[in-house]
């Protein structure tokens, strides 16, 4: 049996004997990318998506997010898994609102994304309406193939985020959109 | 005790509350009552009590809109059950939209609590005497009842969807 181990390949940085200089954007952004804790909010047949894409076949843990965050208040991603009702609208806004910053957020499936098959009175015309939405998954389902490529997609924009995006004027100003301080 | 038919229990119900009664029918061999609304509560409540019959169960509270009857656009629709005798029976009331308020049956049944919420809440239907008739499954702030036909089924903040491929 092999055991052969990838690590993660080093940013580019200044080496030489005994030391190794870099960029800290690019260090806290490998660091972060690769251990991202992700809080499932899932409500329905997604939902049950995302479980396969948990389960060993499919092993989100190979991405560094071996560790589900059932609290909000320790979890980097949001991802929203299934239908969302207009009455469930505020407790996922609350949800996101009690996470931490930096935080991102993943709309899994149609009804996430758009409220899918249900344009109906009682359902979230996506979830874009209460939180802002950094990748969407489309499907319905999407596969858990679709999931884990949102996920890397969720990986690369951490790795490229500058640490400070948060402090920008653009970042506020999008918080702003949606009543968030 | 002579058998529990249909026929016999329309009758007996009939011998008690006369013309309020407006009609009886079977279809799939439930027996169907379309009562007055003033005595809808008297009707549930004699089935209840009665020492033949037994309804011990309220399997459903429902309403129904039929915008095209004048003077009878919401019915209220009671499922009730024997289990003791095995028998079902459908209790229905016509209301005028202008006015639609029955009495509750939750001092009867405790189960209705829900129910007639439910129903308040699609269809705007009053059940009076409720304990507590707010909203049960839509958000507190919706401000239509989303069931009866004058209002869209689609939810108008919908934004991917072209009209023209939607019949809209
Ligand atoms: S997008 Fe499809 S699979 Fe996903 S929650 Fe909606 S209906 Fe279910």
């Amino acid at each position: 049996m092999s055991t052969e181990l990838t690590i993660t390949k080093a940013p580019a940085g200044l080496e030489g004997p005994g030391f190794f200089a870099t960029n800290i954007d690019k260090v806290v952004g490998l660091a972060r990318s690769n251990s991202i804790w992700p809080l499932p909010f899932a409500t329905s047949c997604c939902g049950i998506e995302f479980m396969a894409t948990m389960g060993s076949n499919y092993d989100l843990a190979r991405f560094g997010s071996e560790r589900m965050s059932f609290s909000p208040r320790q979890a980097d991603l949001l991802i929203v898994a299934g239908t969302i009702a207009k009455k469930m609208g505020p407790v996922l806004r609350q949800v996101y609102l009690q996470m931490a910053e930096p935080r991102w957020v993943i709309s899994v499936g149609a009804c996430a994304s758009t409220g899918g098959i249900f344009d109906t009175y009682s359902v979230l015309q996506g979830i874009d309406k209460v939180i802002p939405v950094d990748v969407y998954v489309p499907g319905c389902p999407p596969r858990p193939e679709q999931i884990i490529d949102g996920i890397m997609q969720i990986q690369e924009l951490v790795r490229n985020e500058p640490i400070r995006r948060r402090n920008t004027q653009e970042y506020k100003a999008l918080m702003q959109q949606y009543g968030i301080q | 005790m002579s058998e529990l038919t249909n026929v016999y229990i329309a009758e007996k119900i009939r011998n008690q509350f006369g013309d309020a009664i407006l009609s009886a029918s079977e279809p799939y061999d439930m027996l169907t009552l379309v009562v007055n609304p003033s005595i809808a509560h008297g009707v549930i409540n004699w089935l209840k009590n009665d020492a033949e019959i037994k309804i011990q169960f309220l399997t459903d509270v429902c309403g129904a809109q039929f915008p095209e009857i004048e003077g009878q656009e919401f019915c209220v629709i009671y499922h009730l059950h024997s289990l003791t005798n095995n028998i079902r029976i459908r209790i229905k009331s016509f209301l005028p939209a202008s006015n639609p308020i029955i009495a509750t049956v939750t001092d009867l049944f405790e189960s209705a609590n829900w129910q007639e919420r439910e129903t308040y809440d699609f269809y705007g239907i009053i059940f009076e005497g409720h304990p507590n008739l707010t909203r049960i499954l839509n958000m507190d702030e919706m401000d239509y009842f989303p069931l009866r036909k004058e209002f869209p089924l689609e939810d108008g903040t919908r934004t991917d969807k072209e009209d023209k491929y939607f019949g809209r």
